[in-house]
């Protein structure tokens, strides 16, 4: 690890089964971009990439291998050379892949071919910032073990998902479980309110800014479970939508929750970003 | 019972006390042991409530449970394990005062109590105990300590707790234990999994 940059973490598909032990699942925010970065070296879904934030990082490979940038689309160089984005790169022994800052979108996923191959903790290879299980995020000098490939690099171009992050960020909500500690008034202008992404957001939680959702109840919700997406409202009532290392029960209402494939767009949403809930129901 | 819808592949279901939400919990531990439940991806067992995660059809699932039979849990069900506790906590004196109990009397009054392991959360490892006689709760303390050290042992509402790694928390510490709560390269991880019966024993220092 040559330059670690602002933020980066392993991380896989996470850690199912363990949520009643208190173990988040954590996992890539950006679940497309992450299989997409492992489908293009050859890797199966399952095998651990780093995920960078906004700044990028720089590694230098031991063996000569293949990798591939998915995700917020940003400049990237071998051995100082510019080389495709979205795209399987050979990397030479001993040349540096840099990676560098986004310029949309907020998280970038480097796949290397096999893997970056830590030690699992409950299954998983996943940084999980909540609790501080896996691989603390990385720092400069790190040493990482690369997993032996497992098959050859596909032939051809993948398909992208996207071209970049949305302006806006649109976000079904499936209303429930709680929905009803909420004022009519509430309820009545979610909708058309407008949010911002709050910039204490992080890999817990997207944090918005905007209107308060006032709560219609003073007194207190025992603890109970949460699932992934679930936007929870504390009683300042700014939303907070759940991602990957959000807590595994917590004591504030659930307005609703939105589906899991809307949360990629979450996860590359910037500081500053327009966020507008569109309420449905089941 | 109330069950609630948690997005489009979840289902919260809700019952009036914490007896009654582990009763619920150890019935749906059986019916996935006995392969009766719909498959599942988590299972979370909270105050009030359990949290069914990853259904493929979670409507049909709450029509169903709506007519199930919940055995009151057995007080001898679940594994029992004992903790070993120095009474040698900073709110120890101040925890007596507010029981109205002499501080010698306060690890005879732990000590009898048998708790449960009610459900987890706050931190890998951490079990919420119930078990506590209602005389013996305890609000949070006004401002939280900023580090709580591991093994703590403490109490908060209506629950006792151990610290499995040092972090900040408000609840009210009556002592310290050696047992390492959580390991995740043990077989199994957490000490304190659901279900699981809990003494504290008390030790010298």
């Amino acid at each position: 690890m040559i330059r670690a940059g602002a933020l980066t973490t392993v991380q896989d598909l996470g850690r199912i089964g363990f949520a009643h032990l208190g173990v988040p699942r954590s996992g890539a925010l950006d679940q497309p971009a992450h299989r997409l970065a492992n489908r293009l070296v050859g890797n199966p879904p399952e095998a651990a990439t780093l995920e960078t934030t906004l700044t990028g990082t720089a590694v230098r490979v031991r063996r000569t291998t293949v990798a591939a940038v998915v995700g917020a689309p940003c400049p990237v160089r071998v051995a100082g050379r510019p080389v495709a984005w979205g795209a399987a790169i050979r990397v030479p022994a001993g040349a540096v892949l840099e990676i560098g800052p986004a310029t949309a979108g907020l998280r970038t996923y480097v796949a290397l071919a096999g893997g970056v191959a830590v030690e699992p903790v409950l299954g998983s290879r996943s940084t999980d910032l909540l609790s501080g299980l896996g691989p603390p995020p990385l720092a400069d000098g790190d040493l990482l073990p690369l997993g032996e490939p497992t098959g050859p690099t596909p032939p051809g171009a993948d398909v992208h998902r996207r071209s970049g992050p949305p302006t806006e960020l649109v976000l079904p909500l499936v209303l429930g479980p709680r929905q009803d500690w909420f004022t009519a008034a509430a309820r009545n202008s979610l909708g058309a309110a407008h949010y911002t992404v709050a910039s204490a957001s992080n890999r817990i939680g997207l944090r918005t800014d905007g209107p308060a959702l006032t709560w219609a109840r003073t007194d207190e919700l025992p603890s109970e479970g949460m699932v992934l997406g679930a936007v929870q409202v504390p009683p300042d009532g700014r939303p907070v939508l759940f991602l990957a290392d959000h807590p595994v029960t917590g004591g504030y209402p659930v307005i609703g929750v939105v589906p899991e494939d809307h949360l990629a767009a979450a996860a590359q949403a910037t500081p500053g970003t327009p966020v507008r809930f569109t309420p449905t129901g089941h | 019972m109330r069950t609630l819808p948690v997005g489009r592949h979840a289902l919260l279901l809700e019952v009036d006390t914490a007896d009654r939400a582990e009763a619920l919990h150890a019935e749906l531990l059986r019916r996935r042991a006995a392969g009766t439940l719909p498959a599942v991806r988590e299972i979370v067992p909270a105050a009030r409530t359990v949290l069914l995660d990853g259904l493929a059809d979670p409507a049909a699932l709450a029509a169903d449970v709506t007519g199930w039979r919940i055995p009151p849990l057995s007080p001898e069900a679940g594994e029992h394990i004992e903790i070993a506790v120095r009474y040698d906590g900073p709110d120890l004196a101040e925890i007596a005062e507010l029981w109205r109990e002499p501080v010698e009397r306060v690890p005879e009054i732990v000590g009898a109590i048998t708790f449960r392991v009610a459900f987890c959360g706050f931190a890998p490892g951490f079990g919420y105990l119930t078990g506590l006689p209602e005389r013996y709760h305890l609000a949070r303390r006004a401002t939280p300590r900023t580090a709580v050290p591991v093994g703590s042992v403490g109490f908060a509402g209506e629950y006792a707790g151990v610290y499995p790694r040092s972090s900040p928390g408000g609840w009210q510490l009556v002592g310290s234990t050696d047992a390492v709560l959580w390991d995740a390269d043990r077989e199994p991880a957490a000490l304190f999994a659901p279900g699981v019966r809990v003494r504290f024993v008390a030790v010298g220092p």
